[in-house]
């Protein structure tokens, strides 16, 4: 572990670049004057599932909506695998806060999913029963193909978070950013999302997800990276996630209760 | 009865019904992205828009009226901005004052100006002149077929037609992105979409649909229908599709219903003169959006 760290944080950078799925270079971003995320390097380990946690307002989800164009950065560089944004959108699902979006809105289950293939089904490209048994599919996968036909707005938070999982999947992506993906879901569908990420990584791809629940990073992430406004620790587990880089991180808000289980 | 009917009910009939679509199909999408009072917003900025328009250029050809309409717009944009920032108030606030005082304007502006050779008042700013748009060329239903009589349709009737046919067009066809986009921004950024282009496509489909529906039918039906049908409709169902095609059925029966029950509705009561046409159309527009409140599908728990 130590190895990989030495060479992760020293003469390889460069060709680090390449292969990661995600790395920031001094990205900042501000609101209002204020900076929400400062000149913050990451380099995110292809392959593998990264957790991104820090204290509330630490920028977490700044820094992925920055990493995707979708809050302007002030300054920084941003690539994927090496490229642009741009030449690497479609290798890309982004999964947004569940509590973004208006659940009222009218539409189904299946519909959502479905936008999932918008890169595929453009604007006039018809719908044809491969899009949709591949969108069941996905449901299928988190556990959701009895919902297909649902309104939105009767589903429980949990199977809201399965829908936009499924969306997500449907995108057949090799990066994936999820944000909170477990804020306020039952356990079930927690061990569900859990589930399909590790398959996800299993089978090559990358998963970076915004977590708080410090108690699951052990057993649910490969790499953690500790965000203050700053980067504050970016490792493996076992070297990053450690009494040391916390007390960084969150300072005197760290209730140790949450560390339980911790070396 | 088909003569008179042709000629005189006809017109006015097709022109509120296309109007009240018009401004209903974009009123969807701006109800799904909490953006109703923009509609309202909207409406309300055409008159001093289409005011200064007509003392410049001293025609009211549609060109200069939506270029003065889209001006105004800009300066209610900017005022709202300047309001929030130096008076330090909240959005909504500085969106009401800023329309309420640009409409003033446009009212006081038309009192003081020589508009008698044009159709341009303050009455007709609020009620439209749904019930002169005439067709005095017509002779009977024979007459929807022959093209001279067609070539003295009302010009309000060919230009809410065309304006309808162009924001349909322009809906069905961004259709994917658009709901995408609305329904989930962050996403449809993710995926590379120009969300804020969309969002201006929508106020500007909107502010075509007003500034048609303005001139023939006035503001104060195109204020109910960007909001009272998709209101309703979306009540109705739960899915976008469905509720466009409501909203579009309701903003249909509203301007028939109206336009028959302004003309005909106090005389079949005992009174001797009809009402305002417009007026009467925004009244059932609400009355439905009332009925589907109470009684509708899917209403909310």
């Amino acid at each position: 572990m130590s190895l990989e760290l030495a060479t992760r944080d020293g003469a390889r950078i460069a060709e680090d670049l390449g292969r990661s799925p995600l790395a920031l270079r001094g990205l900042t971003v501000s609101y209002g004057g204020e900076a929400a995320v400062f000149s913050t390097d990451m380099t995110v380990a292809p392959g593998a599932m990264t957790a991104i946690i820090g204290p509330n307002g630490a920028g977490k989800s700044t820094l992925l909506k920055a990493a995707l164009g979708i809050v302007p950065s002030l300054a920084g560089q941003v690539t994927f695998w090496g490229q642009p944004l741009q030449t690497a959108r479609a290798r890309i699902a982004y999964v947004p806060q569940r509590a973004s979006v208006d659940w009222d809105f009218p539409t189904q289950v299946l519909d959502v999913v479905i936008m999932g293939l918008y890169r595929e089904l453009g604007i006039f490209r018809r719908l044809r029963a491969r899009h949709i048994a591949r969108a069941m599919d996905c449901l299928d996968r988190v556990g959701m193909r009895d919902f297909a036909e649902r309104q939105i707005g009767q589903l429980s938070g949990g199977q809201q978070q399965r829908v936009f999982l499924a969306r997500a999947l449907a995108q057949e992506a090799d990066l994936y950013l999820l944000d909170e993906p477990f804020a306020g879901v039952d356990a079930a569908t927690e061990a569900a999302i859990i589930a399909v990420l590790k398959d996800l990584r299993d089978a090559g791809r990358t998963v970076v997800a915004v977590h708080h629940d410090l108690s699951t990073v052990e057993t649910y992430f490969d790499r953690v990276f500790l965000l203050n406004r700053r980067p504050v620790a970016e490792g493996t587990v076992a070297a990053a996630f450690t009494q040391d880089t916390l007390q960084a991180a969150y300072g005197g808000r760290l209730n140790e209760g949450a560390l339980v289980g911790t070396a | 009865m088909g003569s008179e009917f042709v000629a005189l009910s006809l017109p006015p009939l097709l022109i509120g019904t296309l109007a009240a679509m018009a401004c209903a199909l974009p009123g969807n999408f701006l109800l799904l992205r909490r953006q109703a009072l923009i509609g309202d917003a909207i409406s309300h900025v055409v008159l001093p828009g289409i005011v200064v328009a007509f003392l410049v250029t001293g025609t009211i050809a549609t060109l200069p009226m939506l270029a003065g309409a889209a001006c105004a717009a800009l300066l209610a944009v900017a005022m709202i901005e300047a309001i929030r920032r130096l008076g330090r108030i909240e959005a909504g606030a500085a969106m009401g004052v800023t329309f309420t005082t640009l409409f003033a304007a446009g009212v006081l502006l038309l009192e003081r100006s020589d508009t008698s050779s044009v159709h341009l008042d303050v009455e007709h700013a609020l009620y439209g002149n749904l019930e002169s748009l005439i067709w005095l060329d017509a002779t009977g239903w024979a007459s929807l077929t022959d093209p001279a009589a067609l070539a003295a349709l009302p010009p309000e009737l060919i230009r809410i037609a065309a304006v309808f046919a162009v924001v349909a067009i322009a809906i069905a066809a961004f259709w994917r992105p658009l709901k995408l986009a609305t329904f989930d921004e962050g996403f449809a950024q993710s995926l590379g979409l120009p969300t804020a282009a969309i969002g201006l496509g929508i106020v500007t489909l909107a502010a075509l649909a007003a500034v048609a529906a303005f001139d023939a039918v006035g503001s104060i039906i195109v204020i109910a229908m960007f909001i009272c049908p998709p209101a309703g409709a979306r009540l109705m169902t739960n899915r976008l599709e469905r509720q466009i095609a409501w909203s579009l059925l309701f903003a249909a029966l509203s301007a028939i219903a109206g336009y028959v029950i302004a003309g005909y509705g106090p005389i079949w009561a005992g009174f001797s003169a009809s009402v305002s046409a417009a007026g009467m159309i925004a009244t059932i527009s609400g009355l439905i959006l009332a009925w589907a409140a109470l009684a509708a599908p899917h209403r909310r728990a």
